[in-house]
């Protein structure tokens, strides 16, 4: 009992004597409370309800069983592993060629490449959708003028339901990847010059060097980026949103835009919340596999 | 022996220029989609529906962006977006240096309990509390408003550990000898460790304000009226509303994206940098 009061009594004084550590902290952690810890709470407790404009009730796990049993539920997660599997492995392939073709050059040049890949970054995923529109505008934009001076067939290519997704992939895969390119550099940089030389010297050729020095010597950030990749993918909203709205017939209705269709389209803000949940619980699994297993590796 | 070196380094050089061409082609390839932004924002109308595409905007003209500055909302728009963008960063980083510099400097119960909780909530996106913030900013009845699109993102979780990484590495003598010659503890940071860290500190700045600049679904949601909009949503209204007028849109698309590739050229080894220290956001 008083070894008790004598512990609490102690750790209050050490609160005391600390307390501007935690007045450092305070005015960050509220607004950090307010607005995100809160949300997660409340969106969860709720998604337990069936909550729409009309009713508000409590309906325990029926709101996920229907969810399952929603066809459009399972086609949005289909799309959004499609968006994911597509364009995660081209940034990565992307990024090794350049950065590896890249390597051997001083360091100014590598940076002003760097730069240039990484410029289309800077502009917002709206403007960059925006311009795509208009370069896959079916009569006059630039993709199909450019497949009628090559006399090949002209396509609706957000129109067309087995395009479209590809169409996505395909504009982000060319505009994309900078952060990729900088990061394997980053990693390529991180190598020992000396291995190389040596591999040299013993007289390997630049494939060898490539698959047996490099690439094993960047595996982690291979790894940390495939895992990031999949996890920033898996949001993507804005290119489904300017581009196709979801369309056609459901091809490109990912995950967020599903959520954010059920609840601000539809007003069923349940559905909505627990669709929310499953995919911050599939989130949490790719980060956790990312703090797991990559967590030490990565120099962050 | 040296005529054979000699025709070495030829090959090795011709190889190089290979490399570069083709880094070259790849590196306009992508950036291509830009510059027919430009193109366009500074083609007549009616050129830009005639075939074959002008890859030259010739004659070049400002017709479009006279046009666009007819908009009622543009210029508010534009206003709205650096409000927001200007808010969010000086506040947000202001009170992230503050939470990082304690989790990094200072020992105090709970502090490593409150850094994972800090770490933790990086795993979960900000899409996924989208309904349940909107549900929060509705009850307190700041839907539609500055505060809804300034206030969520004055607490960002990678925020505050991005600046603790960096603050780790300043040297904690200073802070040792600064507290025996009396210095407060707010002197002691005001004084001594943002001055410090602000170089570090820039790298945060131009992320936080690029990535306000560029914030869509959030402002999409979080408000009702047009003129409250940002830049983005408001590109993606105006495309709505006027689907065919692509002219007018690349030019309102190529407003407000000048901004933010200055600030990349002038701050252009800053997010290189950061990139890498804030590779956890991705």
């Amino acid at each position: 009992m008083s070894s008790g009061a004598s512990v609490s009594s102690s750790l209050l004084k050490r609160v005391k004597k600390d307390r501007s550590g935690y007045l450092f902290i305070l005015p960050h952690f509220i607004f950090f409370a307010v607005f995100f810890l809160i949300p997660v709470v409340w969106g969860i407790y709720y998604s337990f309800f069936n909550y729409t404009l009309f009713e508000f009730d409590f309906w325990g796990l029926k709101g996920y069983l229907k969810l399952l049993k929603d066809r459009y539920f399972w086609i949005a997660l289909r799309n959004t592993f499609y968006y994911t599997a597509g364009i995660v492995p081209l940034w990565l392939i992307k990024a090794l060629i350049i950065s590896v073709l890249l390597f051997p050059f001083s360091t100014r040049l590598q940076t002003i490449f760097k730069s240039m890949f990484y410029l289309p970054h800077v502009s917002s995923l709206v403007i960059i959708s925006l311009i795509w529109l208009w370069i896959y505008e079916p009569q006059y934009g630039l993709l199909n003028a450019m497949m009628k001076l090559m006399h090949l067939p002209t396509q609706i290519w957000l129109g067309n339901r087995f395009l479209a997704m590809p169409s996505i992939i395909f504009m982000q895969f060319v505009m994309g990847g900078g952060s990729t390119i900088v990061l394997v550099s980053a990693a390529l940089a991180g190598i020992p010059p000396s291995f190389v030389e040596v591999a040299r010297i013993e007289g390997a050729n630049p494939v060898q060097i490539f698959f047996k020095i490099l690439l094993p010597s960047i595996k982690p950030i291979i790894l940390y980026l495939v895992v990031m990749g999949t996890i920033n993918s898996f949001q993507v909203f804005t290119q489904v949103y300017v581009l196709t709205r979801g369309g056609p017939e459901f091809a490109t209705t990912t995950m967020v835009y599903q959520i954010y269709y059920r609840a601000f389209e539809n007003f069923d803000l349940g559905a909505s919340l627990a669709q929310s949940v499953l995919m911050m619980l599939i989130l949490v699994v790719f980060a956790v596999i990312q703090f797991k297993w990559l967590g030490g590796e990565v120099e962050y | 022996m040296a005529a054979y070196i000699r025709i070495f380094k030829r090959k090795i050089m011709l190889w190089q220029v290979g490399v570069i061409l083709f880094l070259t082609v790849l590196a306009v390839v992508s950036l291509l989609p830009l510059y027919w932004m430009i193109v366009t924002a500074f083609s007549k109308p009616e050129l830009v529906l005639e075939f074959p595409p002008k890859i030259v905007p010739m004659p070049p003209t400002i017709e479009n962006f006279i046009e666009i500055m007819k908009l009622k909302n543009l210029l508010r728009w534009l206003f709205n977006t650096a409000v927001i963008s200007v808010s969010v960063t000086a506040g947000g980083v202001f009170l992230a240096s503050m939470a990082g510099y304690s989790l990094a400097k200072k020992r105090f119960p709970g502090n490593r309990v409150i850094l994972w909780i800090y770490i933790g909530s990086m795993m979960i996106p900000m899409q996924v509390t989208l309904v349940p913030l909107y549900i929060l900013v509705q009850k307190l009845k700041m839907v539609d408003t500055y505060w809804a699109l300034i206030l969520p993102f004055l607490g960002t979780p990678w925020a505050v550990f991005m600046v603790k990484q960096f603050m780790a590495s300043l040297p904690s003598e200073l802070i040792e000898s600064a507290r025996i010659d009396g210095c407060s503890e707010w002197g002691i940071y005001a004084r001594i460790i943002f001055p410090l860290a602000i170089q570090g500190l820039t790298v945060l700045i131009v992320i936080t304000f690029v990535t306000q600049w560029n914030s869509f679904l959030w402002v999409l949601i979080a408000t009702n009226s047009v003129e409250m909009r940002n830049i983005q949503a408001g590109l993606s209204y105006f495309q709505e509303l006027y689907p065919m007028r692509y002219s007018d849109i690349m030019a309102a698309s190529t407003l407000a994206a000048i901004p933010m590739i200055i600030v990349f050229f002038s701050f252009q080894k800053y997010f290189l940098k950061g990139i890498t220290v804030g590779a956890l956001k991705g």
